[in-house]
């Protein structure tokens, strides 16, 4: 694949993994309203960036999350392994 | 459910084909603190929780540790990927080769295969956090030891960050040690009873919870 879609991946894989942390903060911290604002405003980003890609490349997740061009595009797209 | 996201929680990166090094980052896929571990031992521990943030916690720490396995395959297979035959003949990597190919299958670094025996469920929410607590400071220890083992930059940017992954979940989990001890204690607090009472109570206080929060 292109040093774009690489880009493209890594752009949302770095808001993942900061939802991810913030996931985590709030499970023991759920009172704190700055860590639920963060984790919003991150949300905001990563659904962006999540409509992108799947316009882009197909989709992102399994069993419904996202729409695909003919042909079924899931089974073309790269696996984290393969990159 | 569980749904499959198609990338990696950090880029794995591999700088060298040394399978040499896959056959030790194998500890962590197949090991006694191992990633593969730690994901069934959360998600196994999730039902009797009497909080239901606690129920939340080991759910998502137990995905997340679903996807540090996935990374710690990642390297082991990028590790043997296209390594020729000549150099896996003479290296530690064979004997896993002689049955497995280039597959990244779990087992530790000395070979012994995957076992359920390596993590436990007790029913009881305080023992259980402390296993969980441990089993994080006994990932690091490992990770520090891999560090140390490898001279391949790329995997040890991956192992630093599952390294500090470990050093969070160690965090959060101690964050529900005190809330579920402060839950359970208030309320045994609230009932005079004796001991052999109070071990029923517990029992009874995750029986309530059960219902409350089905």
């Amino acid at each position: 694949m292109t040093n774009r879609y690489n880009d493209d991946l890594e752009k949302l894989m770095a808001l993942q993994f900061a939802i991810v942390e913030l996931n985590l903060f709030l499970d023991t911290h759920p009172d704190s309203e700055q860590a639920l604002q963060d984790y919003h405003k991150l949300l905001e980003q990563f659904e962006a960036a999540k409509k992108m890609y799947i316009e882009k490349y197909g989709p992102l997740v399994n069993f419904g999350y996202g729409k695909s061009r003919f042909p079924w595009q899931w089974v073309n797209e790269p696996w984290p392994w393969d990159m | 459910m569980f749904l499959y996201q198609k990338t990696l929680e950090f880029p794995i990166r591999v700088d060298s084909t040394n399978p040499a090094l896959a056959e030790l980052i194998l500890e962590q896929l197949g090991g006694a603190d191992g990633e593969m571990a730690a994901g069934m031992r959360y998600l196994t521990q999730r039902y009797y929780m009497p909080l239901p943030e606690a129920r939340a916690l080991l759910t998502d720490i137990g995905t997340e540790e679903l996807s540090h396995w996935e990374m710690i395959a990642t390297i082991v297979w990028k590790l043997v990927e296209h390594a020729p035959i000549e150099k896996i003949k003479n290296s530690p990597y064979a004997a896993h080769f002689a049955d497995h190919g280039r597959n990244p299958f779990p087992h530790n670094a000395a070979g012994m295969p995957f076992t359920a025996t390596y993590f436990n469920a007790k029913s009881d929410p305080i023992a259980d956090l402390h296993e969980d607590m441990a089993a994080e400071q006994k990932a690091r220890a490992t990770y520090e030891h891999l560090i140390q083992l490898s001279d391949d930059h790329g995997v040890n940017q991956a192992l630093s960050f599952l390294r500090e992954r470990e050093i969070v979940h160690f965090q959060r989990f101690g964050e529900m040690l005190d809330k579920v001890q402060d839950y359970m204690y208030s309320n045994r607090h609230k009932r005079n009873r004796n001991n052999r009472e109070n071990l029923i109570m517990d029992h009874d206080i995750i029986m309530d919870n059960n219902s409350r929060y089905r």
